[in-house]
């Protein structure tokens, strides 16, 4: 049976892990190969990496460190930040990545996800989509939230763009629902609901872990295949061992922390 | 001992490069006929559609080459896939060492296409490939197209249907799943083909 993922986000900026609260206000967590490797080692399913700052500096992501980190572990990981064309991607997937995300270059041209999914194989494209709530009680995707003073409020809302995604070739989707984020209050329960309804592919729950309580209630309620955190686990507050001890005592399917790691 | 891996294009082959290297495996990537036929073991990695990566051996003219090696040959993902006659994603004609044919894994309530993520091998088959790999180890898959459990079949998955998680006959094997990026499981299938070959 297939297991639910745990995946640690480790947003880079700079060549360094940091870590901000509702996408703010950022502070350095640590080497980008050193927590990899940790968190490899504590049985993490799967890494993600966002260059936080690509899109808004307008540029790709250094693939330079993509490559160490390919070099150094044996899980996959997904490399997102301003992946805006198949070239960029290339050179991504080359160096080393399993699967590239893009998020605010695929609001900018839709089409991008079409040309990257026939170029790899659905399988490598993620789309990353960062959503808020709106006062008239509609979720409206967000871009360019790696740098605050340029975050944009686009009038798609998210459900639409998530559909029209997944049509365009879109193999997973990440949802970061920004309300959520950073606050440790649990995930937006009601918007990966609604999400899920419509979803697909396999979809990852992002923005507000906090308890184990939490994980569990996402992967019970809202049926997604896979949860996102980064502070929880930056911070050591929720060991990955055992988080997936206690869900598997929640009856939800894990893959086992491995004991002795060298073959 | 030579290695080679096969240049095929998929986005994976770096990562099987690596994966090769922290085993201690400088292996050469190839296109090259020559380079191919008198390599020790030969692996041939795949991410991508099968038509495209079809072609893409045609044009390094590397069909007859991959159809007549005699050294141990293991096809990851994708690679796998190619080992079959036939590939239902475009309808591909593929190397024929391996009789059946690809398909689509079936939509199923609560399952979700393409298949990915950690799994659960079932070993069907006590080889060399699968010594220490243990009833119940996961490894990370991600595909949309698998092959059918037949008589090569060594290893079983199930996603919405039953598949072939792992095939072998003969000097020909194969891994739907990621060996470079399923951890120990993945290591432990890596160097039982280095070290063993297919027995």
């Amino acid at each position: 049976m297939l297991s639910r993922r745990l995946i640690p986000c480790l947003d880079v900026r700079d060549g360094m892990v940091v870590k901000g609260v509702r996408f703010r206000d950022h502070v350095v967590v640590g080497a980008i190969e050193e927590l990899a490797l940790r968190y490899r080692d504590e049985g993490a399913d799967e890494l993600v990496f966002y260059d936080i700052t690509a899109s808004p500096e307008q540029r790709t992501v250094d693939r330079r460190w993509v490559e160490r980190v390919a070099r150094l572990i044996d899980i996959p990981f997904c490399v997102a930040g301003g992946i805006r064309s198949v070239a960029d991607a290339r050179a991504v997937l080359h160096a080393g990545a399993d699967k590239i995300s893009v998020n605010t270059p695929a609001l900018e041209r839709p089409a991008l996800i079409d040309e990257l999914a026939a170029a790899f194989g659905v399988q490598c494209v993620v789309v990353g989509i960062d959503s808020l709530r709106d006062g008239d009680g509609e979720w409206r995707v967000r871009q360019y939230t790696g740098d605050p003073s340029r975050t944009r409020a686009l009038p798609v809302r998210t459900l639409d763009w998530l559909v029209e995604a997944q049509r365009r070739g879109a193999g997973e989707i990440v949802l970061n629902c920004m309300g959520t984020d950073g606050v440790r209050g649990g995930y937006d329960l009601a918007q990966l609901q609604a999400a899920r309804a419509l979803c697909r592919v396999p979809l990852v729950a992002s923005g507000g872990a906090g308890t184990m309580d939490h994980f569990a209630d996402v992967f019970a309620q809202a049926d997604v295949d896979a949860a996102l955190a980064a502070s929880v686990f930056h911070s050591g507050e929720i060991a990955i061992p055992a988080l997936k001890h206690y869900l598997a005592g929640r009856g939800i399917t894990v893959r086992p922390v491995e004991i002795a790691d060298a073959p | 001992m030579k290695v080679a891996v096969v240049d095929s294009g998929g986005a994976n082959i770096a990562s099987v490069c690596f994966a090769l290297q922290r085993l201690g495996v400088a292996a050469e990537l190839t296109g090259d006929a020559a380079v191919i036929r008198t390599a020790d073991r030969v692996l041939l990695p795949g991410v991508g559609a099968a038509a495209p990566a079809m072609a893409r051996l045609r044009e390094l003219n590397l069909v007859q080459t991959l159809r007549e090696v005699s050294a141990p040959l293991l096809g990851i993902c994708l690679g796998m896939q190619l080992l079959f006659d036939s590939s239902d994603e475009g309808d591909t004609p593929c190397l024929g060492l391996l009789p059946g044919q690809v398909g689509l894994l079936p939509d199923a309530p609560g399952v979700r296409i393409p298949h990915m993520g950690w799994n659960t091998l079932e070993p069907l088959r006590a080889v060399s490939l699968l010594d220490g790999v243990d009833h119940g180890a996961q490894a990370y898959f991600v595909h949309s197209y698998a092959a059918p459990v037949t008589d090569d079949c060594i290893a079983a998955c199930t996603h919405s249907q039953r598949f072939a998680a792992m095939v072998q006959r003969g000097h020909v094997a194969g891994a739907q799943f990621h060996p470079e990026r399923s951890a120990s499981t993945g290591a432990r299938v890596l160097r039982n083909f280095l070290e063993k070959g297919l027995a």
